[in-house]
């Protein structure tokens, strides 16, 4: 971790720690609040804990041009992507894709180069619809390391996490707790429930909470759709391609729009906020994953879209091509946010019982 | 330039909601503040609650707190040197007000970790002043409210009983305007040092202002000057004792140090001079700013041992450590031999202290000397020691123009007929002396309005 940003974010921390003016905004203040003194663990929980609401930034009257110059949003910003490069395994690919949109987007013509690769060298063993085009044994084994190793490198982050921020053995209420402030997005409402400080400065506004909800339930709904054609494949012996009235598709078409959607909303919010009072260093990589996610929605859709003709090879390597980079980059890109963000709130959730 | 009915001289608390109310009325208005953007709002951007009469649980406020209370716990602060009737007026308004900000964008949050005590009587803002600033600022922009930032009014021309004439200075240029009905919330005088130190001698160089260091005065010097009715002594401000490190201007909330209670305060010259102890932090906080100012060089030395280091709100510059006292004075630049006997005389004053409580009056006192410390008396012999400066930080000034139930100002002949004032400007009229936290927002959330009602009800 560097020392620096640390530093900064815990000489911030004291002078909020001595005003409390800002303490119904989030989960953040009230835990800084009850503590006097900020080891790098705390201060690491902090920043994962703040969903840079910005609510505390606009109402904050130690704010440039004042000589405290405070700017707690960017500051935490700072901390944690530096807590998620620190803690990633491995290390090699840890620092590059949380600032380069670029590198994401390189990653992405590897990823469609490597679906058409595959699917001339591979090619069907016989199936219908997308099996035609390339073997289902085919894709399991790219699918299946492809997600399964990111998952265990993430696993090992959040170990060091848990270890580095004091955590506890779970219980079901620590769950209950985080997942509901997760579900509703509680700490992008502000206290009183109207949204966050972003697209249009001192305003409260729902977009970014909602933009934000509608990428998160419209990946799930994806994830459960794929799920739901695993199970129909393997226990029901029920191969895709699956009619619109399935479980796949009626989870999938849904949670593709509101993917979609959802990212371009996030883009255009994005665009219109003020990037110093994020971590200006991560602003490439996060539209870079923003953009990279709303595509993976939108390249599903549009394979859906092109049905059996003869669009459909070439839609479903882009579409493929998206779903890899994104599952291999999740432990370098913002996906990292999510788990940080779920262990920070389990951890908090925690405290506040302690 | 449009054409406005009425000019607001100011742009925090007390001119947005005299602002609000005009247009609301259907005015057209025209802020003028002196702040550029970043700073505007005068010194409500650095308050947090404001304090409100209430029958019943209201918005975060818990039980009741009835306007006879209200005043009691004012009229012991000031002494009785207080306009009883406009005292009742603010305080019964207080009530209806809550709802009205809420309804203009400010929200409230529960009372602060570590501010318990006020939970009943003052309604904490979400995200404290400035964020209530910036909301009435929405409100008022989508009211049609214009706002002029970096607008320097340097005079109003009294004609009669009018006000004729405003001149002020914008980007470089001056410009005068002939308004129809006029409101003054701009303030005190607290940041202009020189007035500050023709009232209190050269002692007031060394004072600190806590807020915004753009209420110099201006325009209430000017008013004073023309014969308007003034209100108050120039003496008199709303002051308390801050860390000695804080700056000249603008340092707000985090400067101030809770810990008096805890410690023994002496001056320059190694001597205590008042009762740490006398009352809890919250109802004597604003009595020491006047203490310290009456010390050699306004400075006063605050030291605690290890026993109470966590037993109060953290401040925002860690305090002088050392293991001995004899370093502490060294940090501090105390006289030794002073000091230790000041010290060795007060820890053999205390007595039993088993029932030492530190948030109630615990009657822990020490015996035989003086001044007494009367409640939480325990030795400073733990180490390690701590010590902070304290110096005199001014909230404001309470000489201001003298006002009626209408908010109107008045010279020797009588009302000045489209001049009106609110705020900090005109709390001398209820604030003679003394302060009681939270007050201040109330004067000018209620004379605010009523200055906006009766302006625009004027100008239309």
């Amino acid at each position: 971790m560097r020392t620096d940003l640390i530093q900064e974010a815990r000489r911030q921390a004291e002078i909020c720690n001595a005003c409390r003016y800002c303490e119904g905004y989030c989960s953040v203040f009230p835990a800084l609040h009850s503590q006097r003194a900020f080891a790098e663990g705390d201060i690491t929980q902090l920043a994962n804990l703040c969903h840079n609401c910005r609510g505390c930034y606009y109402a904050c009257q130690y704010t440039a041009p004042h000589e405290f110059d405070l700017n707690l949003p960017k500051a935490l910003a700072e901390v944690r992507r530096d807590s998620w490069e620190s803690l990633a395994w491995p290390q090699p690919l840890a620092k590059r894709f949380h600032t380069q949109g670029g590198a994401i987007a390189m990653a992405l013509v590897a990823g469609f180069a490597l679906m058409f690769l595959a699917i001339r060298a591979v090619g069907s063993a016989g199936g219908d619809g997308f099996y035609a085009v390339l073997s289902h044994s085919a894709m399991v084994a790219l699918f299946a390391p492809a997600l399964l190793l990111p998952l265990f490198s993430i696993g090992l982050s959040l170990r060091a996490y848990w270890r580095m921020v004091d955590g506890r053995p779970l219980t079901l209420a620590d769950l209950n707790a985080a997942f509901n402030r997760a579900a509703h997005m509680t700490d992008l409402a502000a206290g009183h429930g109207e949204g966050c400080n972003f697209e249009d400065e001192d305003r409260f506004s729902q977009s970014r909470r909602y933009a934000h909800q509608a990428i998160l339930y419209g990946f799930l709904l994806c994830f459960a759709a794929t799920c739901a054609g695993t199970i129909l494949h393997y226990l029901f012996n029920s191969p895709a391609p699956y009619p619109f009235w399935s479980l796949p598709k009626l989870l999938g078409i849904p949670g593709g729009a509101l993917l979609t959607l959802g990212c371009a909303w996030m883009t255009w919010l994005k665009l219109k906020s003020d990037r110093t009072l994020g971590d200006p260093r991560a602003w490439g990589g996060d539209i870079g994953f923003t953009l990279l996610l709303g595509f993976t929605g939108l390249s599903g859709l549009m394979l859906f879209a092109v049905g059996d003709t003869a669009w459909m090879p070439g839609m479903l390597a882009l579409h493929l091509g998206a779903v890899l980079t994104f599952f291999l980059l999740m432990p370098f890109t913002k996906m990292a946010h999510g788990f940080y963000r779920t262990a920070a709130l389990l951890r908090n959730a925690q405290r506040y019982r302690e | 330039m449009t054409n406005y009915d009425i000019t607001v001289i100011g742009g925090g608390n007390a001119a947005l909601c005299a602002a609000i109310t005009a247009a609301e009325a259907g005015a057209r208005v025209l802020i003028l503040e002196t702040a550029p953007k970043p700073y505007r709002g005068g010194n409500s951007r650095h308050t947090r609650n404001f304090r409100c009469a209430h029958d019943g649980p209201l918005g975060p406020l818990v039980e009741s707190y009835g306007e006879n209370e209200y005043l009691d716990d004012l009229l012991k602060v000031t002494a009785g040197n207080t306009d009883e009737k406009l005292a009742r007026l603010a305080i019964r308004s207080s009530e209806e007000c809550l709802p009205w900000m809420e309804a203009h964008g400010v929200r409230f949050q529960p009372s602060l970790s570590g501010t318990l005590s006020l939970a009943r009587t003052n309604a904490f803002f979400m995200g404290g002043g400035k964020s209530l600033v910036n909301a009435y600022y929405r409100t008022a922009d989508a009211l049609g409210v214009d706002v002029l930032y970096e607008a320097h009014v340097t005079h109003l021309e009294l004609s009669g009983d009018r006000i004729a004439r405003i001149d002020y200075t914008h980007q470089g240029d001056d410009h005068s305007i002939e308004p129809t009905a006029v409101i003054v919330a701009s303030g005190g005088f607290q940041a202009d040092t020189d007035w500050l130190a023709r009232a209190w001698g050269p002692a007031a160089k060394n004072f600190l202002i806590r807020g915004t260091p753009y209420n110099r005065g201006v325009v209430l010097a000017d008013l004073l000057d023309q014969g308007i009715d003034s209100v108050g002594d120039p003496t008199q401000c709303h002051a308390v004792a801050i860390d000695g490190r804080a700056p000249k201007f603008d340092g707000g909330i985090v400067t101030r140090l809770d810990c008096v209670p805890f410690s023994i305060v002496v001056n320059k010259q190694a001597e205590r001079f008042y009762d740490e102890g006398e009352d809890v932090w919250p109802k004597r906080y604003a009595i020491w700013g006047r203490l310290v100012a009456a010390q050699p060089d306004q400075v006063a030395y605050v030291i605690i041992d290890s026993k109470s280091l966590d037993l109060f709100m953290p401040s925002v510059f860690p305090p002088l450590k050392a293991d001995t006292i004899e370093n502490l004075a060294g940090m501090l630049g105390l006289p030794l031999a002073k000091l230790c006997e000041t010290l060795d005389a007060f820890n053999s004053a205390c007595g039993d202290t088993s029932a030492f409580h530190p948030t109630e009056l615990d009657g822990v006192t020490t015996t035989g000397i003086a001044p007494a410390k009367t409640n939480w008396a325990r030795p400073i012999n733990t180490p390690p020691f701590y010590g902070y400066s304290l110096r005199t930080g001014v909230t404001f000034t309470y000489l201001g123009l003298k006002v009626d139930e209408t908010a109107q100002c008045f010279n020797a002949t009588g009302p000045i007929r489209n001049l009106w004032a609110a705020g900090e400007t005109m709390a001398g009229s209820i604030l003679g002396q003394g302060y009681l936290a939270g007050f201040g927002m109330t004067i000018g959330t209620v004379f605010g309005r009523i200055a906006g009602r009766e302006a625009a009800a004027y100008a239309n």
